[in-house]
């Protein structure tokens, strides 16, 4: 499989912290690539520094096979990208915006073309009006189609459904999925949400404080070998205080509709003997992956958790 | 400038001022004049002030008896210098004068009689007046005005063609100018250090000097004109 | 390139703010105007001082369109440097604020072209807002007031003195002054922009240009010798005044202005060659700076 991406050893050095530390990664074409990590965790920078906009302190980046440092034009010619918010010309209308960008992207696009682009988001009948008026929803659409006039084979997209509301989250993972299997490009799409990631991404990182943990195929990484459970029982209450009582259990931790906790594969049995034996019925048991796991305990540092090794 | 000149001319006819060996002089100066009720003058004006950085001037000049004169400039922006602020033509005109023969004196190659008048009147802006007279072709051709208001002014004439009306091709009319300082920060200058800082001396002298190319005379000149 | 500059220039023509100084500038001109005509004589009186004791002047010949020009443009070309500032000290800043500079910069197009581009737009902007102020301070003057020999009046090191510029020695000064104004106010253009980039709103650097222009013109009308001798050949405001140069007339001996004459080229070209080695000084800084930035935005 062909390595779309590559990045060797990227640092960036800020005054007084070092905002990506030494990261390697790489993205094959085709991937749906998932780049996971908390707020501040270094995803944006590291981003940034793939389209340009931050110059790294050290390190490489080879996309499409070239050095971005020596081909950042031809590179970018073929990148599509929102950064945060798809932010674009309020004062321009959503036809001019797309033409602007076209133009800058070298595009050749007539007015044709910019109506098609328009019609497949949806904004055909409002191209005249000004992005200003737009819903938060519109504008991701045409940022969307921004991204994706000049017809580039990469789309790199950082945080995309921040500030959506849970239609446009889905119709962005809609997007995202079209975009892999139906237009075959190569997406690279951060996020601090797991199971946005899980839902969409073959393969991922997850990195934090600027480091690298794990990498590989989301599949894979998700595989519990730990596992943290979800139970919801005839009684939660009582099952927690039970359960706390319990060795061999972790990271308990009680929730509206349900408990969480931790427990090692081979003592599930041993739970649901217990809780019987409590006389405690059980309704749903679901197991949740480590990984989350550990991505709860960045939130929390009380529940810390190892991260899985790949 | 004009003015002063023909106000000392017009001070010569007054017979009765004038002393009896100068008086058949002035007569027959008076009497060239005479034949002129009026006349226009069209000329340029050369204007020599230190301040003032004007080029030449196209002027005509408008006379009428008794006493109208006008100078005006035929185009363009022009600074006409005023005669004396305190003349008055008819107040003049009605003051007495005490003639003294001051003897004569050279104007170039020429031999000139001399005249000094004085104002009977104590209140009378005039100081002193000298007049010199070309006795050979009877003309004016300078005179010398002292005022207590404005300085001195000085006028010197020189004739050509139409020397027969005692009009003169050629007047220069020297007189004191104020200083001229604009308020500062006013303008914003452009100011171009490498201005050589040599002073260039300070007059407080004005020379304006006129050349007369045509006169038209008696052929009528309208009233409003004076206005 | 060509087609980047137009989309700076299609940007800026949608913008409200740009129409906005033409608005000022028209409304600035009609005051002006207004106010001339209804006394003008009053202002004559206060330039002339007392030279109105020993000379009369025909007042009404001598305000016309084109010394009606000159004072407009005495007033305006201290305030156009906020117009300028306006758009070009927003050029970068402005879509930092906006967003639209990273996606800008993710573009296949260079930084320097950016900042190439979004220069001659400013510089564009500045010259039609010059050709605006052509058509509503000189011509419309023109029309109103009507065109004869233009009286300057100006201080020259410890003297004042008036000059008079003949009726047909004067439009090629215009033009020649307007010339001067449009690379005086594109060092204004490219100061603000290099200010642009270091900030994230067009507040900073619109203010910024403004308190650089006032200060160093302040500091440059000082008149303290130490200060006019040391400091003022430093500060670029010195040499924004330079068109006037053109309206300086050279005079002969007898101190009569030479037609088509110019008392001190030599200055004036100075001026103009310092003026353009700060356009690229400060373009080649923005240049530089713009490149190595980070876009955090």
């Amino acid at each position: 499989m062909q390595t779309i991406l590559e990045v060797k050893n990227l640092t960036k050095h800020y005054k007084q912290h070092t905002a990506v530390n030494e990261l390697s990664f790489h993205v094959n074409q085709g991937d749906v690539y998932g780049f996971l990590g908390q707020n501040g965790a270094g995803k944006s920078t590291t981003i940034r520094m793939l389209l340009s906009l931050i110059q790294p302190t050290s390190g490489e980046i080879y996309i499409f096979g070239n050095d971005l440092n020596t081909h950042r034009n031809e590179i970018l010619q073929n990148i599509g990208a929102i950064i945060e918010r798809p932010d674009l010309y309020k004062y321009l209308s959503a036809y001019d915006n797309l033409s602007i960008f076209a133009k800058i992207s070298n595009m050749k696009a007539d007015r044709k073309k910019i109506m098609e682009e328009l019609d497949r988001v949806g904004l055909a009948d409002r191209y005249n009006s000004k992005v200003n008026t737009f819903s938060q929803g519109m504008k991701q659409r045409l940022g969307i189609a921004v991204a994706l006039i000049h017809n580039p084979s990469l789309i790199i997209l950082d945080e995309p459904t921040n500030g959506l509301d849970p239609q446009g989250i889905a119709d962005m993972r809609k997007l995202i999925l079209s975009l892999s299997y139906e237009m075959n490009k190569t997406v690279m799409v951060s996020s601090h949400l797991l199971s946005e990631i899980e839902l969409i991404a073959n393969r991922m990182i997850v990195i934090d404080k600027g480091k690298k943990i794990v990498e590989g195929s989301v599949r894979e990484l998700l595989d519990p070998s730990k596992t943290s459970l979800q139970i919801d029982t005839t009684d939660n209450d009582l099952a927690f205080v039970t359960l706390q009582n319990t060795n061999w259990t972790g990271s308990l931790v009680r929730k509206a509709d349900r408990i969480e906790l931790q427990i090692s594969k081979s003592d599930i049995p041993l739970l649901v003997k217990h809780l019987t034996e409590s006389n405690i019925g059980i309704h749903a048991l679901q197991p949740r992956h480590s990984l989350e796991a550990y991505f709860l305990s960045l939130t929390n540092p009380e529940n810390h958790v190892e991260p899985v090794a790949n | 400038m004009l003015r002063t000149f023909f106000l000392s001319c017009l001070l010569l006819f007054s017979k009765s001022m004038l002393a009896q060996d100068i008086k058949g002089l002035i007569t027959k100066v008076r009497q060239k004049i005479e034949k002129v009720n009026d006349y226009e003058a069209s000329g340029k004006m050369k204007t020599n002030v230190a301040f003032l950085k004007v080029p030449l001037a196209d002027v005509n000049v408008y006379f009428k008896k008794p006493n109208k004169l006008k100078l005006k400039s035929t185009k363009g922006v022009s600074f006409i210098p005023k005669g004396a602020v305190s003349f008055n033509i008819n107040n003049l005109l009605s003051e007495d004068f005490s003639i003294i023969d001051a003897g004569t004196d050279k104007i170039g190659n020429t031999l000139v009689r001399v005249a000094k008048l004085l104002p009977n009147d104590d209140n009378s802006d005039v100081v002193l007046s000298t007049i010199y007279i070309d006795p050979v072709n009877n003309l004016l051709l300078k005179s010398k005005t002292t005022t207590k208001e404005s300085g001195t002014y000085e006028l010197l004439l020189s004739y050509g063609k139409y020397s027969e009306y005692g009009l003169p091709d050629k007047v220069v009319f020297s007189f004191n100018t104020k200083d001229y300082k604009l308020p500062k920060g006013i303008t914003f200058d452009f100011e171009t250090s490498s201005d050589n800082k040599a002073k260039t001396i300070k007059s407080n002298k004005g020379v304006a000097e006129l050349l007369f190319s045509q006169y038209k005379i008696n052929q009528g000149v309208a009233e409003s004109i004076f206005k | 390139m060509w087609s980047l500059l137009q989309i700076e220039l299609f940007k800026i023509s949608k913008r409200p703010r740009t129409y906005l100084s033409f608005a000022a500038i028209t409304a600035i001109v009609l005051i002006f105007q207004l106010a001339f005509k209804a006394d003008g004589k009053s202002y004559m009186d206060l330039m002339l001082q007392n030279v109105q004791d020993n000379f009369e002047l025909n007042k009404e010949n001598a305000i016309n369109g084109y010394f009606m020009c000159y004072i407009i443009l005495n007033t305006l070309l201290v305030q156009i440097p906020i117009l300028v500032a306006l758009i070009a000290g927003d050029a970068i800043s402005g879509e930092a604020n906006m967003g639209t500079l990273r996606l800008m910069l993710t573009k296949p197009i260079s930084r320097s072209q950016i900042i190439l581009s979004k220069f001659i737009a400013s510089f564009i902007y500045t010259i039609l807002l010059l050709v605006w102020m052509a058509v509503m301070a000189l011509f419309l003057s023109i029309l109103i007031f009507g065109m004869d020999d233009m009286l300057i009046f100006r201080v020259k090191g410890e003297e004042s003195q008036i000059l008079q510029i003949l009726k047909d020695d004067v439009i090629w000064r215009y033009f020649a002054a307007f010339g001067y104004a449009a690379i005086a106010l594109t060092v204004i253009a490219a100061l603000a922009l290099l200010l642009s980039v270091f900030a994230e709103n067009s507040i900073g650097p619109i203010i910024t240009t403004v308190c650089i222009v006032i200060i160093f013109t302040i500091v440059s009308n000082l008149n303290v010798p130490v200060i006019d001798k040391n400091v003022k050949p430093w500060l670029f405001t010195s040499y924004l005044v330079g068109w006037k140069g053109f309206f300086y007339i050279g005079t002969n001996t007898e101190g009569q202005p030479i037609p088509g004459s110019i008392e001190n080229w030599p200055a004036i070209r100075n001026s103009l060659f310092i003026l353009i080695a700060h356009i690229f000084l400060l373009l080649g800084i923005t240049i530089a700076v713009f490149r190595k930035k980070d876009i955090l935005s």
